[in-house]
């Protein structure tokens, strides 16, 4: 493993968010802080609250993995189209590293601004509804586990992506949609028993109740399931990135 | 001198069954400058992508240093650095970051004084902190070389250096090829220009529609390939040349007669016609030798 190589590719990435911090940390926290003042202090505080949770504390986890997983294939997609876009690959792809290197260099970086901006988002939060979180070593692990995850699925779509169009095509119609309908305003048992169930097949519930299980103590769905499902998730997109890496694929002739 | 890079019946084809390399075999020696030579297409770009990794050989081996470009892959590329016929830089980082990040990426331990150096040897220590973007092609060009040499690569591949670039640059870049020469480099460069293999190159390669048509020596190509001219002007256009010299293959176009020479052959040199020419007194007002460049014996070879 050469790990130079990884903190090479890691340090330019977290360069590029840093150059490019209001796109990348401060335009996410201000329309999620928009969220916050409508949802939550505004329209929340008519409100019935959620199992004893008041609404404007009851969607801040959904809310913060909202902008996580936007941001976590928004950063890692590009991360690696870019230099596709304008031709640099070359140098990683001659470089004397394997499939992990660039994997962990990347994937690493996208996921680290993820968990930067899931934290800054909490920490607004704080500034228009109460929140306590009751197990903050689990919403951590969470926080970590979906970064990484969905910067993994980004990774992947980088490099499937061959126009700018594509990168935004499987975020905006497939994962935004999921992430509204996997209950970032709402608990699934307010649903008809038929929605309920529709519900269960949505991935995103299952990360959204184990955070919010983080949280509150409560989910849609056991602690058990949501990271059962997250793991699953994390394991499939990585053996699946890695392959895509090996073979080549899009990347070289 | 030992190989450092050795191809050997390398074929490239496409998934569309275009055959792009056609069981390429040659080594290129440690320390030397070898110049690739074809026209578009010929399949010089495709090779140097298949030793660098970019692209997968449908069949054949290539070694870098001793190690498989393939089965050995971090060990070659270790010692490659490239230089891609496309401008590709990183457009909004600065000059230093983008070398520094280079070196990083080949594993190498940060070194402020080497890239300083290498900056300053390309010209660019003054523009270290602009932006990538604001820079010149040529400047653009400079930044990629910087980039490759970064890692202190032990061969250098350069595809098309100096397309596009002033005289001046190109000038500035034979000084650079000869001074990374001198420091034990080996490099290989493509090149359209072919007055820049013929002063550069130690040996040449020329590929045609992804066949190798022939290594050689520079010098021992030009002499085998090469043609020599005299041209006699004579004051009569009139004037019938001595039979003793109808054995030199001649043509005459007004007061010009025109002698072609094959370098090698010893027997019909310009030395023994200048002896038939004052033996058999012929007065002629001026006289002028001329050889093959290398241009035209690539025209010569590629035509086919």
């Amino acid at each position: 493993m050469n790990y130079r190589s990884i903190w090479s590719i890691y340090q330019f990435e977290m360069a590029r968010m840093w150059r490019t911090i209001a796109q990348s940390i401060a335009s996410p926290v201000l329309s999620t802080s928009l969220y916050f003042v409508v949802f939550g202090s505004a329209i929340g505080s008519r409100m019935e609250s959620i199992n004893g949770v008041s609404y404007g504390s009851f969607i801040v986890p959904g809310l913060i993995l909202l902008s996580v997983l936007q941001q976590s294939i928004s950063n890692a997609s590009f991360g690696i189209y870019f230099p596709k876009f304008t031709g640099t690959i070359y140098e990683v792809l001659s470089a004397p590293i394997g499939h992990l290197e660039i994997i962990f260099g990347y994937v690493g970086a996208a996921a680290t601004k993820s968990i930067i901006l899931g934290t800054l988002i909490f920490l607004t939060s704080l500034l228009f509804v109460p929140v306590h979180v009751e197990h903050p070593f689990m919403m951590i692990l969470f926080l970590i586990l979906t970064s990484v995850t969905f910067s993994l699925l980004g990774f992947m779509i980088g490099i499937w992506a061959d126009g700018f169009e594509k990168l935004q095509i499987i975020p905006l119609l497939v994962i935004t949609p999921l992430t509204f309908l996997g209950g970032s305003f709402y608990s699934i048992d307010m649903l008809p028993p038929f929605w309920q169930k529709v519900s269960m097949a949505n991935p995103v519930v299952y990360l959204i109740s184990g955070f919010r299980w983080s949280f509150f103590g409560q989910g849609d769905v056991s602690l058990e399931w949501s990271l059962g499902m997250i793991l699953l998730f994390l394991g499939i997109c990585f053996a699946t990135t890695r392959y895509i890496i090996k073979t080549g694929y899009k990347l070289k002739n | 001198m030992s190989s450092m890079v050795s191809i050997q019946n390398v074929t490239k084809t496409y998934s569309g069954g275009f055959k792009a390399l056609d069981q390429v075999s040659f080594d290129i020696k440690s320390g030397e400058i070898f110049a690739l030579l074809g026209s578009n297409g010929a399949g010089k770009t495709t090779l140097i992508q298949a030793i660098c990794g970019l692209l997968r050989i449908t069949e054949g081996a290539i070694e870098v240093g001793g190690s498989d470009v393939v089965l050995n892959a971090k060990n070659a590329r270790e010692k490659i650095g490239l230089v891609p016929q496309e401008l590709c830089v990183d457009t909004f980082e600065s000059v230093w970051n983008t070398v520094s990040f280079s070196r990083g990426l080949f594993g190498k331990p940060k070194d402020p004084g080497k890239i300083e150096k290498i900056l300053k040897d390309l010209s660019l220590w003054d523009k270290r902190k602009n932006r990538v973007m604001t820079l010149s092609g040529g400047m653009k060009r400079r930044v990629m070389i910087a980039k490759a040499l970064s890692h202190e690569p032990e061969v250098l591949f350069l595809d098309e250096p100096t397309a596009g670039v002033d005289v001046e640059l190109r000038k500035d870049m034979w000084n650079l090829v000869r001074k990374l020469q001198e420091s034990g480099v080996t490099i290989i460069l493509t090149t359209h220009y072919l007055e820049e293999a013929e002063e550069m190159a130690d040996r040449i390669g020329v590929l045609s529609k992804g066949k190798l048509l022939v290594v050689e020596d520079k010098d021992v190509l030009m002499k085998k390939m090469g043609k020599r001219q005299l041209i006699l002007e004579v004051e009569d256009p009139a004037v019938n040349l001595p039979l003793s010299l109808d054995r030199f293959h001649y043509t005459q176009k007004g007061s010009f007669f025109t002698f072609q020479f094959d370098v090698v052959n010893e027997e019909l040199s310009i030395g023994a016609l200048m002896s038939e020419i004052h033996s058999a007194n012929v007065q002629y007002l001026n006289l002028q030798t001329k050889e093959s460049s290398l241009e035209e014996i690539f025209m010569e070879m590629t035509r086919i």
